[in-house]
């Protein structure tokens, strides 16, 4: 250290860029966040934690945090599989099928609500078809979970899809003439160089899903204690003008999301690091 | 060099900003009209028939833009800063919010005719062809086996005056009390399937997803689902008794001021009342104030028994006792432990 903040960087123009991330940061996140963070405390602290322990809070926090994790963790397995099926295989079309899973990612999340459940309420295609066994899917938590897992898809795919391209085929044909079974193969030779990825999809995936409003709002049933996700509290805290109820909120939500990211995170770290 | 030009464009950048930031508040030339979601078809066509009348009034021109939402949502945008002239809403308790905070002054309500209320509206049943589930009145709704659709009370301002116009009904009835009225409440929500957070979005889970055998809606909206979707397919029943739902407007004074649009701003409002004005909004399905117009109308609309919103002691006070946090909206939708 010779007393400067940043050491000189033989990078050309890295002062420069170094100050405008530190501006473009600060602007679009840092600020906003304190803010937000900055908002609740109006209320006193025993009143900010009397907004958060009501039964409907804490069943919203439970929905959304509980079904994003679920959401999340089904995204993984099927992720990987997409990925894949589009690195490794060779059929036509595959491109097109390569292109349609970042669809999730442009839609606005209003119109994949919508078309989620027309598909699924009870006059729908798929919704319709179970609806003669009495099996609620839009308006109930299936709902949910199709949505969440809808948007999280492409977090998956398109953090592992690299790696594994990355991942000579040879490897897997070598430990095969070792003697390897597929099981084998998969288990011990391309789970772990995947896993660092697949958990940076888990994180990305799950993170997405906590935030998800816009389309889960038309297939969830926004029913107080049952079907009502933390993010419509936010905003039906908004519509009665409580402003530092609904900042409490989004605090919790934001605090809980940061630990459990800082965890895979961290993980991810621990496994990159054996992996080496 | 590098930081040179870095500097260079953060100045024209920053020039920019300020060179549209700081034009001239002089023009006021166009109003902006923030309204609630089922005003769109109404205001399209009052937004084209004012300029007119405001030409030959006063020699000058003027557009008018309106912009929709739910009607919380558009009220908190104006308190944001959104630069709305005159808002338009579905509940005086949103212009309210607007009153506290000293945007538009407190005796808004007095300043134009009917409480500031150009047209009316009341609550009325949607049900399919036929009425298979035979929906009359209040009661039925609470009968085994049928499912009532109607948005979230907390998000929409439509669903607040469904709610009143329920409560209302139980507290009419013999030896009706608030506990009766909120027994009524809890039965009646526990036979809805899905809280849509819009007026629009509760019309939609009936119409498209064909759910719920009846539908609480404004009766504006109720008439446009049957004149847009074919008036074989769903019928309006009226309720014995239902509420009179008056939607509210104003001139925002804070930004009318600061613009120098208070003439243009009044005039507008003012034209709602006109005969003209009038006859617009029942062409759209909202009642008219004025009795000659209402004459011509009448059977479109036909006459219902009506409460106010009197009945609740006013908006201040239905809106902290019913759908504040914790309210009895909130005690009734819980599951009883």
């Amino acid at each position: 250290m010779n007393g400067r903040f940043v050491r000189p960087n033989p990078l050309p123009g890295f002062g420069p860029a170094f100050g405008v991330t530190l501006a473009w940061v600060a602007l679009i996140v840092l600020i906003p966040l304190t803010a937000l963070a900055l908002r609740p405390w109006s209320l006193g602290i025993t009143g900010v934690l009397a907004s958060l322990e009501s039964p409907r809070v804490l069943a919203a926090l439970k929905l959304s945090f509980g079904a994003s994790l679920a959401a999340a963790a089904i995204n993984v397995p099927l992720g990987l599989l997409v990925a894949w099926v589009l690195v490794r295989g060779r059929f036509p079309g595959r491109q097109l099928a390569d292109a349609l899973v970042d669809l999730p990612f442009a839609l606005p999340t209003a119109v994949a609500g919508i078309a989620l459940t027309t598909l699924y309420a009870p006059n729908g295609w798929i919704g319709g078809l179970v609806a003669p066994f009495g099996i609620d899917l839009a308006y109930a938590m299936p709902g949910i979970m199709v949505a969440l897992v809808f948007a999280g898809l492409p977090y998956v795919v398109r953090t592992v899809q690299p790696v594994l391209m990355d991942l000579p085929a040879e490897v897997e044909e070598v430990a095969a003439t070792l003697g390897a079974r597929p099981p084998q193969i998969l288990v011990r030779v391309v789970l772990p160089a995947i896993l660092p990825a697949l958990l940076t999809g888990f994180g990305m995936a799950f993170a997405r899903a906590v935030g998800e409003y816009g389309s889960v709002i038309f297939i969830a049933g926004n029913m107080p204690g049952l079907t009502e996700i933390a993010p419509l509290l936010i905003v039906i805290r908004l519509e009665q003008f409580d402003y530092a109820g609904a900042a409490v909120l989004a605090l919790a939500m934001l605090m809980l999301s940061f630990t459990m990211l800082g965890a895979v995170n961290l993980l991810q770290q621990r496994l990159a690091r054996r992996a080496r | 060099m590098n930081k040179r030009m870095a500097l260079k464009s953060a100045a024209a950048a920053l020039l920019l900003t300020i060179t549209i930031g700081s034009r001239p508040a002089a023009a006021q030339d166009s109003l902006l009209n923030v309204s609630y979601d089922p005003t769109r078809e109404l205001y399209r066509e009052v937004n084209r028939v004012f300029p007119a009348v405001w030409q030959k009034q006063t020699g000058r021109s003027i557009a008018v833009n309106t912009s929709h939402g739910g009607s919380g949502a558009q009220a908190r945008a104006v308190l944001d800063g959104l630069q709305a002239d005159v808002v338009t809403l579905a509940l005086a308790s949103d212009i309210d919010a607007l009153a506290t905070r000293g945007l538009v002054a407190k005796d808004w309500q007095t300043r134009l005719p009917e409480g500031s209320t150009p047209y009316t509206s009341t609550i009325v049943f949607l049900v399919r062809s036929g009425n298979p589930k035979a929906i009359r009145d209040w009661p039925d709704l609470v009968r085994s086996g049928v499912r009532v659709i109607t948005p979230n009370p907390k998000t929409s301002g439509g669903a607040r005056w469904n709610y009143l116009a329920a409560l209302g009904w139980a507290l009419r009835q013999p030896g009706g009390t608030e506990a009766t009225g909120e027994a009524y409440l809890r039965r009646l929500f526990a036979q809805v399937p899905v809280l849509d957070t819009g007026a629009r979005g509760a019309t939609n889970t009936f119409v498209q997803r064909g759910l719920g055998d009846v539908l609480l809606a404004w009766e504006n909206e109720a008439l446009l689902s049957r004149e847009e979707l074919g008036a074989d397919r769903f019928e309006i029943v009226y309720p014995s008794v239902t509420i009179r739902a008056d939607p509210p407007v104003a001139v925002v004074d804070a930004v009318a001021d600061k613009r120098g649009s208070r003439a243009p701003a009044e005039a507008f409002l003012r034209f709602l009342y006109s005969p003209e004005g009038q006859e617009i909004a029942a062409r759209h399905h909202f009642r008219p104030r004025d009795p000659v117009v209402a004459a011509r109308y009448e059977q479109k609309f036909p006459p219902v028994p009506t409460f106010g919103i009197e009945l609740f002691g006013g908006w201040p006070e239905a809106q902290a006792r019913h759908f504040a946090e914790g309210g009895v909206f909130d005690q009734v939708t819980t599951p009883a432990h």
